[in-house]
């Protein structure tokens, strides 16, 4: 005991002197922020001036916080850590006590911070396919080298694959199992083509009652129903008020884009059941309240309003936020940050389970080309757009497979034009700046044109 | 000769491009150059061509629209437009009843379609390699020690054409080769590329939604063997201008002019 006491002083230390290295490179940060401000003061930088959100600083803390507390979890032996996919239902790891690890948002950082190249070669070497999603190669070139910019992830005790976003995880995540030697619990959740249908609901609801089960099994301790439900509506709060930035952004002008949302929606993905989560997000609608109030826009003069479908781009996020506010174009929805929160027609109070079984099947992408065209449509609608970006993403089929259709669709029944950039979420290796700009000058060129005949 | 003038340049990878229209519109001059290594150099050379031909000096230019590849190496610009809305512009300009156009150029191969007044309505690119294009042509050209004008002509006369299943440079380069080791005949493989790149545009092509009438544009639309491939895959005939490769610079040109008439 006194031992366990001492292991918990030592990490509260560790803890300490992590945050306080964390803020010492957001100081850095902001110093050079400062420096960059007084560089630029006199150059105009192409006329796109941008007043920087400031809940992101927040969220550095708050995902650094989370992940050294996971790394705190792994030597601690009565944690337990559960790796799990971007759409599973992580309430009832949190409600068991049990500190979930999302591998695609570590993937995602590997993408953002540029490492994916050299990680996903590691893979390739090892003879995972290049034709494999970036996010499994970067991941599992991870593990093999020890390499990732947070300094890996924590080992999982099991591991939680949710089909509901692509066929891919099921693989991968059978290779984690392999490689890590764990229990795998797998939820299984069907493709829903048309209206989601009840027996998926009832066949996905039986999947997450056996979870509860199995996950109460590994830790020695059943869950608590009233631990869960708390879970669950904190789930749902934090759901709500991301939904509501999000719907800020039909705001003209935009508060923030979607550029922004890629990065904002962090927490949603690894911190909802929590208080923390809400606590976040309701830090960020205030201060996109306060950007409408104050008439901030997150694309000065904002002229255009897109959509974007598809996962970020996250190594050329700062390039296509330049490259389209140069045209006064602000991104303001998109497919991707709505992933996050997709609510289910049917709700019902009394039937928690069954209700979070529809919500966890209710995503864009486990749905077919109807559903996919009234869902752009709709933001069409409510966000006021002249068009859409589509990443035909090589490394996720599930999101990319009918995107030409649906272009097709919009621009023809719909009039809305279309611009489908080639490119992959985190492997840089197919990108190139000249050649996507030139077509990024073409859609703008042509999209001016269309609006100003139009107005004429 | 009095000005004033307004000049479209079109820096392509392979050619530098450049042309005068008056005050009307009218083409009065249009000049082209090889790129060379130096995409500013190109530029000021073809423009300088165009304002000797033209008995003009820089002075006499009202305005001057950059556009291509190179389009951000044109000293002297008042702003730069993409290819594609250069070539839907001179298209349409030449050719008021277009509604689309293919161009293959050195480095990258597009199709575009447009709507009755010449908006652009769609457009699709390949640039993701060489593959299909006029630098795909020449490598291929050179290994089978074919002039270049040649390929066009010699290819029309094959029976029929071998089959290439690759448009990547390097792979097809590796696959004629050895298509000549076993004995076939170079109008064959000539006839064979020239399909191989039909195939290529027509895809393209089909996402964008083809309807007659179809421009070509760009260096290869002077390949007729290219051409007529072209012509059976999308089942249109093409409409090769005279000049199909000062297209993109008359468009930026016309642009220019439009440009000062605001
Ligand atoms: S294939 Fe798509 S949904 Fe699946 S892990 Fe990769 S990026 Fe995510």
């Amino acid at each position: 005991m006194a031992n366990r006491i001492g292991i918990k002083v030592q990490n509260k230390v560790k803890e300490v002197v992590f945050m306080s290295l964390l803020r010492g490179t957001l100081a850095k940060r902001k110093l050079d922020q400062k420096i960059a401000k007084l560089a630029g003061g006199k150059k105009k930088s192409n006329g796109v001036k941008r007043i920087p959100i400031k809940t992101a600083d927040k969220m550095k803390l708050l995902m650094g916080r989370y992940y050294i507390k996971a790394k705190i979890a792994e030597k601690d032996p009565d944690q337990k850590i559960a790796w799990i996919t971007s759409g599973g239902p992580v309430e009832i790891l949190h409600a068991a006590g049990v500190t979930p690890i999302y591998p695609e948002n570590h993937a995602a950082m590997i993408g953002t911070t540029r490492m994916a190249d050299s990680l996903c070669s590691v893979a390739e070497d090892q003879g995972y396919s290049r034709d494999l999603c970036s996010y499994a190669r970067s991941d599992f070139g991870s593990i093999l080298s020890k390499k990732s910019p947070i300094g890996g992830s924590p080992r999982p005790d099991f591991l939680v694959c949710c089909n509901n976003i692509c066929g891919t995880v099921t693989k991968w995540y059978q290779e984690l199992q392999r490689i890590f030697d764990v229990p795998l619990i797998m939820i299984d959740a069907p493709y829903q083509y048309g209206d989601d249908r009840p027996e998926a609901i009832d066949y996905v609801k039986a999947q997450l009652q056996e979870m509860m089960d199995k996950v109460g099994q590994i830790t020695g301790k059943p869950i608590q129903w009233s631990r869960f439900e708390e879970t669950v509506y904190r789930s749902k709060e934090a759901l709500q008020l991301w939904r509501n930035v999000q719907d800020m952004l039909a705001h003209r002008p935009a508060p923030m884009n979607s550029f922004d949302t890629f990065i904002h929606l962090a927490p949603i993905v690894t911190l909802r059941g929590t208080p923390e989560c809400i606590e976040y997000y309701k830090t960020l609608q205030a201060e996109m309240q306060g950007r409408i109030r104050n008439g901030i826009a997150s694309v000065e003069g904002e002229k255009y309003r897109l959509g974007w479908d598809n996962l970020a781009i996250w190594y050329k996020i700062q390039f296509l936020a330049k490259k389209f506010g140069e045209y006064k174009a602000a991104l303001v929805v998109s497919t991707y940050a709505k992933s996050f929160c997709y609510e289910a027609p049917y709700q019902d109070e009394k039937d928690i389970l069954r209700t979070m079984a529809a919500n966890y099947i209710a995503g864009y992408i486990n749905h077919g080309l109807d559903y996919r065209e009234r869902e752009l449509l709709e933001m069409a609608e409510k966000f006021h757009l002249d068009g859409f970006v589509m990443h035909s993403n090589r490394s996720c089929r599930a999101y990319s497979f009918g995107q030409y259709e649906l272009a097709r669709r919009m621009e023809e029944k719909y009039g809305l034009p279309t611009i489908m950039i080639e490119a992959d979420q985190s492997d840089t290796r197919s990108w190139s700046d000249e050649q996507i700009g030139t077509r990024i000058d073409a859609f703008m060129e042509s999209l001016i044109a269309r609006k100003n005949a139009a107005a004429k | 000769m009095g000005g004033p003038y307004f000049a479209g340049v079109d820096v392509g990878s392979a050619t530098a491009k450049a042309v005068l229209v008056d005050a009307a519109g009218k083409l009065c001059v249009h000049v082209v150059v090889p790129s060379g290594g130096n995409l500013t150099l190109a530029a000021d050379k073809v423009l300088a061509a165009a304002l000797a031909q033209a008995d003009a000096v820089t002075g006499d230019i009202a305005a001057l629209i950059a556009t291509g590849y190179g389009r951000e190496s044109v000293a002297g610009r008042t702003r730069s437009v993409t290819e594609i809305t250069c070539h839907a512009k001179g298209a349409h300009a030449l050719y008021p009843d277009a509604r689309s156009v293919i161009d293959i150029g050195g480095q990258d191969s597009k199709a575009i379609s447009l709507d009755p007044t010449g908006m652009i309505r769609k457009f699709e690119m390949n640039d993701k390699c060489a593959a299909g294009t006029g630098r795909f042509l020449e490598v291929m050209a050179r290994t089978l020690e074919v002039p270049l004008d040649e390929v066009g002509p010699r290819a029309l006369t094959a029976d029929r054409p071998a089959k290439i299943s690759s448009t990547c440079t390097v792979f097809a380069e590796s696959e004629v080769i050895s298509l000549l080791a076993q004995g076939e005949t170079v109008e064959r493989i000539l006839a064979g590329l020239c399909l191989a790149i039909s195939q290529r545009v027509n895809s393209l092509a089909t996402r964008t939604g083809m309807a007659p009438r179809v421009i070509m544009t760009g260096g290869v639309a002077k390949n007729t063997g290219v051409v007529r491939a072209i012509e059976k895959a999308i089942g249109f005939p093409l409409t090769v201008p005279e000049e199909p490769q000062i297209m993109g610079a008359l468009g930026a040109a016309l642009l220019a002019r439009a440009d000062a008439a605001k």
